[in-house]
């Protein structure tokens, strides 16, 4: 089952260049959240700062706390690998293992984390592939094909079920769609839809009509700023602030 | 009119840039296949089955062979790889992998410094290091000394091909909660291996034809040895004995042994590719 995080005051730096301004929301547990905002917002920072990616970039620096379930995942004796465990991420290009085979793909991160269960390896990997909406188009050749070798709408929903696979709480998507296709996308969108009954959703897009379809709820950031959070519904038709309206109509962004 | 005399410059630039790049492959090529065709023409004549079973003839008598100089040699070079490939290679993920830090700078300046190194100075330091230490010549100090000579090459390949892997595998290993070091070796190494193997070969080709390093580490041998602590046959060592003999049979022989050893190497080389290609993709 999904778990809520909550952010409390959390800053991101490059350098010395703050991204992020103290930011502090709820995502709710099994629900889609979006965080949409215009190009250099902070909104892939702050997704990256959830799982504790952004530190693997020179210079980073983060403060504040994140609290997935009861845990501070910034808190002491919390290392950044376990906390990746538990909180999945897709990334912006699919990014297969080229060298590895689709089946390979899927194990990666139970395979390397030190499973050694053939057979637990192996329900994984079909169950993975089936949530993710691939196992039909790729079951015969999950050992002969090389996970590059996939179209880029396949690749990227590979790179979903490579992070079902270790069975994490929460499922983070960098823009997962902005590389892909409309029929890719909308597969993918479907997939978000069906996703959330088991995981808690995190979704960061540019595209606000991808936004108001599969999101619970909306985040929107402006300059390293959370401007506005609230049910999406809310956020696309009756928004609070000025800036919002502004973005949501168009009118800059 | 000007459209069309624009079309006629490009399809003529086209021409000459295409032209003079497929000159300069024939240009490559030409010394290569004259060094080889010539070898088979002076060689093959003297190249028979007892050239590659038996020792040398005893000075004065025909025949011989330069068996044990062929297993000398292997023996040599995989001593060296012992001792080049893992250290080449952790020097190269350290650099490239791990390397952020002062220490990195230093092993990629003396990695550069130790590749300009001449070869015979790595074997006066290897014979003052290890042959006089011990107090007689060996294969275990020749293959000291062609150790070292492929730890820079190794390294700075390793080392080039990892940060040519791009950062989106790397993150897409760490997103899965897969730790540092076990990224590097099963996912970031794997996807570059094809690049590292070659530089392993690279670095492998160039020490196997060395002979400056072994004159005074693994001596040569006139009989057969199997002991890595005794004095070892080597082919560029054979060939070099005999080219500068004053009999006709030998600088013959020496031809044989020139072609042997190019042919082990391309061999060795091309069984290595076709091993490691097997049972892995591609990269794409």
């Amino acid at each position: 089952m999904g778990v809520g995080i909550d952010v409390r005051g959390l800053r991101a730096w490059f350098g010395k260049f703050e991204a992020l301004h103290d930011i502090s929301m709820h995502i709710r547990p099994n629900c889609a959240t979006a965080i949409i905002g215009p190009s250099g917002c902070g909104k892939s920072t702050f997704i990256r700062c959830l799982n504790r990616m952004h530190e693997t970039v020179p210079d980073a620096g983060v403060s504040g706390q994140v609290l997935v379930g009861q845990r501070d995942i910034y808190g002491n004796g919390s290392s950044a690998v376990e906390v990746r465990r538990r909180i999945g991420m897709v990334f912006q290009k699919p990014n297969p293992f080229p060298t590895m085979s689709i089946y390979d793909n899927v194990a990666a991160g139970l395979k390397l984390n030190g499973v050694r269960n053939r057979r637990l390896v192996d329900e994984a990997v079909e169950r993975s592939l089936r949530s993710s909406a691939l196992w039909d188009e790729v079951k015969d050749v999950l050992k002969k094909k090389s996970g590059a070798s996939l179209s880029g709408g396949q690749q990227q929903r590979l790179c979903i079920a490579r992070a079902l696979a270790v069975e994490p709480e929460v499922l983070l998507m960098d823009e997962p769609a902005s590389a892909l296709d409309p029929i890719s996308t909308s597969k993918i969108e479907e997939l978000i839809f069906s996703l959330k009954e088991h995981y808690t959703v995190v979704i960061v897009t540019h595209n606000m009509q991808q936004a108001a379809r599969v999101a619970d709820y909306t985040g929107f950031f402006l300059l390293g700023s959370l401007i506005e959070y609230d049910e999406t519904k809310k956020i696309f038709t009756t928004p609070g602030d000025k800036r919002t309206e502004d973005y949501i109509t168009g009118r800059f962004g | 009119m000007r459209n069309k005399a624009n079309h006629l410059r490009r399809n003529l630039a086209d021409a000459i840039a295409t032209s003079a790049a497929a000159l300069a492959v024939i240009v490559v090529l030409v010394p290569l296949a004259a060094i080889f065709i010539y070898l088979v023409i002076k060689g093959i004549g003297s190249l028979n089955w007892a050239f590659l079973t038996h020792t040398p003839a005893p000075v004065g008598e025909q025949g011989g062979g330069m068996a044990n100089a062929i297993a000398g040699s292997f023996m040599i070079l995989g001593l060296a790889s012992l001792i080049g490939v893992p250290l080449g290679i952790g020097a190269g993920v350290y650099v490239a992998e791990y390397g952020r830090s002062w220490l990195s700078k230093y092993i990629r300046f003396t990695a550069d410094v130790l590749n300009g190194v001449p070869s015979i100075v790595i074997g006066i330091a290897v014979y003052g290091l290890v042959v006089m230490r011990q107090g007689h010549f060996s294969a275990l100090a020749g293959g000291v000394a062609l150790g070292i000579m492929m730890i820079p090459t190794i390294c700075r390949t390793t080392e080039e091909i990892l940060l040519m892997v791009p950062r989106s595998v790397r993150e897409a290993a760490y997103g899965l909660g897969i730790p540092q070091w076990r990224c590097t070796v099963s996912v970031t190494l794997r996807t570059a291996i094809s690049g590292v193997i070659t530089g392993i070969m690279l670095a492998f080709a160039r020490v196997a034809g060395e002979t400056a390093p072994l004159l005074f580490t693994a001596f040569g041998n006139q009989f057969w040895n199997w002991n890595p602590n005794q004095p070892t046959a080597a082919l560029p060592l054979q060939i070099f004995t005999y080219a500068i003999s004053p009999f006709e049979e030998w600088h013959q022989q020496a031809w044989a042994g020139a072609l042997v050893l190019v042919a082990l190497i391309v061999g060795t080389v091309t069984l290595v590719r076709v091993v490691t290609r097997r049972g892995m993709f591609r990269g794409a």
